[in-house]
């Protein structure tokens, strides 16, 4: 298995403290499995925001940009969280 | 768009007595207490002014204007026109302005007229009555924006249920020659996107039945039935981010005005969380934009711009005067904006549905 940035592992542990019940280090779609709904994503942004120092944009928060952990790590590369 | 010589002088909040709490109403979602309690945290849940089950808008309204009439902040004869902008009405046929008319005896060389819509109505109902105040005949317009969406609204959607709030808000709007200082007002629509906020049965292309009062579970754990409301949230939210931003600073342009000689940006507010977003991303300080009304009163549609309004700044509208920029943006999709100076009101308060005239 391919190991995890740091980054990606905080990543992990915020979307399990969201959704305890599912496995966010597999390769699925957050979005399509149902893993995630839209008070999640808001939820999600708010621990993002918070772990990093960072304000993801409002337009940035769009289901396409939290169906996985790669575009997940990518909106924080946006951000200037270095990966 | 543009007026010259109109200005408000009253704005009055009608907020049913009886509020619910999120607390009270939390093991109606399918969530943990914990991840209930972030949430609350996050989106500004609190507690939610709810109208009792025999509170209609023509209700709301009468009791407010009776209020403002008993304490001569207008007299009857001197409304020329009453617009009321709800997506509640008492019933389909006839127009709820007609009947707030007939319960106040007011005189019928009047115009009264509904509109249906519901976040943006506060500036709908600004607009139209502007252009009323256009005509010769009339020097006083009542704008009322009233709904109680509560009804409309499953107990177990955690969605929307959580962030409603019911209320009605009076807005006294004059003409006054001496006051030049220019309005600026923008309205869109987007009707393709209709389906993001919408309640699918009621009306005339799906009648209410008791197949649709049935409750149905969707992917998240939510009930509801096609009676009630449903909120498309992450459309919702990626429509305000995407489209109110744009639209402000349009606004400022056209109008010629500093943003910095902005004093208060009064948005409509569906939650804490998306009016912080819009706040960064306009980069406004949250100072000049207040996001504290989901908390304390709930989402009450087109009432909640003057519910900001005078829950934040009251009686300092008494005596001073400030740059406003309004904004508000729902179902439709509609989104529209004004920049107004609004101050030295007679009347900007806040009163309980049958508290205050007993």
């Amino acid at each position: 298995m391919k190991k995890l940035s740091e980054v990606k592992l905080q990543v992990i542990s915020i979307l399990s403290e969201i959704r305890p019940e599912y496995d966010f280090s597999q390769d699925l779609n957050f979005i399509e499995e149902g893993m995630l709904d839209s008070l999640d994503m808001v939820t999600l942004v708010n621990g993002l925001d918070e772990k990093f120092s960072i304000s993801i944009d409002g337009d940035d928060i769009i289901p396409e940009n939290f169906s996985s952990l790669e575009l997940i790590a990518n909106l924080l590369k946006k951000k200037g969280v270095r990966i | 768009m543009k007026f010259k010589n109109k200005k408000i002088t009253g704005i009055c909040i009608i907020l049913p007595e009886k509020f619910e709490t999120f607390e009270e109403n939390m093991s109606n979602y399918n969530f943990s207490e914990k991840k209930s309690l972030k949430l609350k945290k996050i989106m500004g849940y609190g507690s939610h002014r709810i109208a009792d089950v025999s509170c209609c808008v023509s209700d709301l309204s009468k009791y407010g204007l009776e209020y403002l009439i008993k304490k001569d902040y207008i007299k009857k004869k001197e409304i020329d026109a009453l617009v009321l902008v709800t997506q509640t009405p008492d019933y389909f046929m006839p127009p709820t302005s007609s009947i707030i008319q007939g319960l106040l005896n007011l005189k019928e060389d009047m115009i009264s007229c509904d509109i249906n819509q519901g976040c943006s109505g506060y500036i709908f109902g600004l607009m139209q009555s502007f252009m009323l105040l256009e005509q010769e005949e009339i020097n006083k317009v009542v704008l009322i924006n009233a709904d109680i969406l509560s009804r409309k609204v499953s107990k177990k959607d955690r969605n929307s249920y959580p962030l409603i709030g019911d209320a009605a808000s009076i807005t006294i709007i004059e003409n006054d020659k001496e006051n030049d200082s220019e309005i600026f007002a923008s309205i869109k629509t987007d009707g393709t996107r209709n389906d993001a906020l919408i309640i699918p049965a009621g009306g005339f292309r799906l009648k209410s039945s008791p197949e649709t009062a049935v409750l149905e579970e969707d992917n998240y754990g939510n009930f509801r039935a096609k009676d009630h409301l449903v909120m498309k949230g992450d459309v919702i939210f990626n429509f305000v981010q995407t489209v109110i931003p744009s639209m402000i600073d349009s606004l400022i342009n056209f109008s010629n005005i500093e943003k910095d000689d902005i004093d208060y940006y009064m948005f409509h507010q569906p939650n804490k969380f998306m009016l912080q977003k819009l706040a960064d991303k306009m980069k406004v300080s949250q100072d000049k934009m207040p996001n504290n009304i989901v908390e304390n009163f709930g989402n009450s549609s087109g009432a909640s711009i003057p519910t900001a309004i005078t829950f934040n700044l009251g009686k300092k509208l008494l005596t001073n005067k400030y740059k406003i920029c309004l904004c508000g943006y729902g179902a439709g999709l509609t989104w529209a904006s004004m920049l107004i100076n609004i101050g030295k009101l007679n009347i900007c308060e806040m009163i309980d549905y049958k508290s205050e005239l007993k």
